[in-house]
């Protein structure tokens, strides 16, 4: 079983603490949500756990072992994070773009299988890009980027997935597409997930647990019932919020009327 | 990305414009030659015009095309690095560091043999002032190498302008061809062969990490690369490949921003296609430019970087034209 820990993590950039003691198991099964205002560090805490930033104390582990003393190679085999940004600069096809994901499972002179050509061309169709193999990454808009940036995600089939806001720049249909496949490969495929994420709802939707940042290494983590209450996404977001319940379970909404008077 | 079939089709292409390429330089020149005279030339070397073309002209073409290569190969490099696809194998100041030292020599009377080996060591000096002052300890900075390269380059220039301002007027002619390229001197050290064949192959054994890098620094992580060794080994040897062409030849122009760019055009940008197609056809393209300086205005002989942008300059204009209108969109 592949897991992911934070043992008593202490992270912080440019002299603010991201967190402070965090102790985290993160399970296969697991989709977690990543919650907190602008700033306070969901990136690098991500980044943290994917083995780019290192902590000021304490460590992150997979399988037990501590992702720092392990080669990058062997870490992008289990874990793989998509990234906030996604900005191509070289102009490459749309199916060799997605073939990168294969790069850490593939030695020096490997060459990708037709496997790996059909697992790219799957991962394309999933997110709904089917036909423009062919084309050049720079002419793609900002959400068809950031969907190939996803499905180059699934084709490197990790473990354990890292999400920077997968569902920024994408339209409504996109969002929940994205979010559910996701899901998917976290409760069926066993897989681990954890999201950063300003959707409350989607969030609500499709996360099993959620990790709150507050600010000064304040956090808090618990599954996503008992972490989604007024309370707290009031205190997290420093704003009032309306909750509604409806059939399918607990919605928020800032109050607009308290926030424009 | 082109299917297997094709990308064979196109290397062997371009092994074969190599082959033509070297014919035609050890055909043409100032003594005349009838195809006849030239085919029972190239079949016994110890015939006179035997000897002008294979100690001669074809010496010097071999250089021309290893030069061509290098300097295309570190083009290839270079844009990687700097994720930038304009930039070239002068831009973080290696040739001229390389430059400066060549001249300088060429005013104090050195003997010409020795040129090429101040230009080496003049290379090797920038090599490690960039590298010294970029380096730091934080993470990679493509930002401050960029900077710290351009403007190393730049006080290099000026030196070379001093040089060449109180440079005696006899000596400024070869100092200005040295600046242009030229291989009218050029031999073809073995070191040079071997830094070339050395850095095909450790490019092509990283021709995949390229293509990921490429798409930058993060994402070349998260995918399984020790990025900031990377990078270090990137400059290192696009530098080391730079410092052995302008030794050879001086400091030829173009070649390294445009065969990489005229490549792209044709291949996309799978560095495992792209790099040897660059090198193959970089070492082509000089050794055509080479000939046609010696030729065209022959006895003169033109600098060779003079052909090389008379020649580059509307190719590229025309392919870039071209694909433009293919793909409306891009």
């Amino acid at each position: 079983m592949t897991g992911l820990a934070c043992k008593n993590l202490d992270l912080s950039i440019a002299c603010k603490q991201v967190v402070h003691g965090l102790d985290l198991d993160l399970a296969p099964g697991q989709y977690w949500g990543l919650m907190g205002a602008n700033g306070i560090g969901k990136t690098t805490l991500m980044k943290c756990m994917a083995g780019l930033v290192a902590p000021d104390r304490g460590a992150v582990l997979l399988d037990g072992k501590p992702l720092a003393a392990m080669p990058r190679r062997e870490v992008a085999k289990s874990i793989g994070m998509l990234q906030q940004h996604t900005v191509y600069v070289f102009d490459a096809s749309v199916l060799q773009t997605a073939l990168t994901g294969r790069h850490p499972h593939l030695s020096r002179w490997q060459n990708e299988s037709p496997e790996d050509l059909h697992k790219a061309q799957d991962a394309i169709a999933q997110v709904s890009l089917a036909g423009m193999e062919s084309r050049s990454v720079t002419s793609l808009s900002g959400g068809e980027a950031r969907r190939l940036a996803f499905a180059t995600l699934l084709v490197q089939d990790p473990t354990i997935m890292l999400l920077d806001e997968p569902s920024n720049h994408l339209d409504l249909k996109h969002q929940v597409l994205i979010m559910s496949t996701i899901g998917n490969a976290v409760y069926a495929g066993r897989r681990l997930a954890m999201a950063a994420t300003h959707d409350v709802n989607l969030a609500a939707c499709f996360c099993s647990h959620v990790l709150m940042l507050f600010g000064e290494g304040e956090w808090s983590a618990g599954p996503a019932p008992e972490m989604f209450t007024r309370a707290r996404l009031q205190k997290l977001y420093q704003c009032p919020v309306e909750m509604i319940e409806t059939p399918a379970g607990r919605r928020f909404h800032p109050s607009f009327e308290a926030l424009s008077n | 990305m082109l299917p297997t079939t094709s990308r064979s089709v196109l290397l062997t292409a371009l092994v074969l414009l190599s082959v033509v390429s070297m014919l035609f330089a050890s055909f043409a020149g100032s003594v005349a030659m009838s195809p006849g005279a030239w085919s029972s030339a190239l079949l016994n070397p110890d015939s006179p015009d035997g000897a002008l073309l294979w100690q001669l002209r074809l010496p010097r073409a071999l250089a021309a095309w290893v030069v061509g290569a290098m300097l295309a190969l570190a083009g290839c490099l270079m844009q990687v690095l700097l994720r930038n696809p304009l930039a070239d194998p002068y831009i973080l100041g290696v040739s001229g560091g390389a430059a400066f030292a060549a001249l300088a020599g060429m005013t104090l009377g050195v003997a010409a043999a020795l040129v090429p080996v101040l230009a080496l060591l003049g290379a090797f000096a920038s090599i490690l002032i960039v590298f010294g002052l970029a380096r730091g300890s934080g993470p990679w900075s493509g930002t401050r190498l960029l900077l710290t390269g351009v403007v190393t380059a730049a006080g290099w220039a000026a030196l070379i302008s001093m040089v060449l301002a109180t440079g005696s007027d006899n000596s400024l002619r070869g100092m200005l061809f040295w600046l242009m390229g030229d291989f009218s001197y050029a031999s073809l050290p073995v070191w040079a062969v071997a830094a070339l064949l050395l850095g095909l192959a450790l490019t092509l054994g990283m021709a995949r990490s390229l293509n990921v890098l490429a798409m930058g620094e993060t994402t070349a992580s998260l995918l399984g690369e020790s990025t900031r060794k990377l990078l270090w080994f990137l400059y290192a040897l696009a530098s080391l490949l730079t410092a052995a062409a302008v030794a050879v030849a001086g400091t030829i122009g173009f070649v390294g921003l445009i065969v990489p760019h005229l490549v792209r055009l044709v291949t996309g940008s799978d560095h495992r296609l792209l790099i040897p197609a660059s090198a193959l056809f970089g070492g082509s393209f000089l050794v055509f430019s080479d000939t046609l300086a010696r030729t065209v205005m022959a006895p003169r002989q033109l600098p060779v970087g003079v052909v090389t942008a008379l020649l580059g300059v509307p190719l590229f204009l025309v392919l870039l034209n071209r694909a433009r209108i293919r793909s409306p969109d891009a």
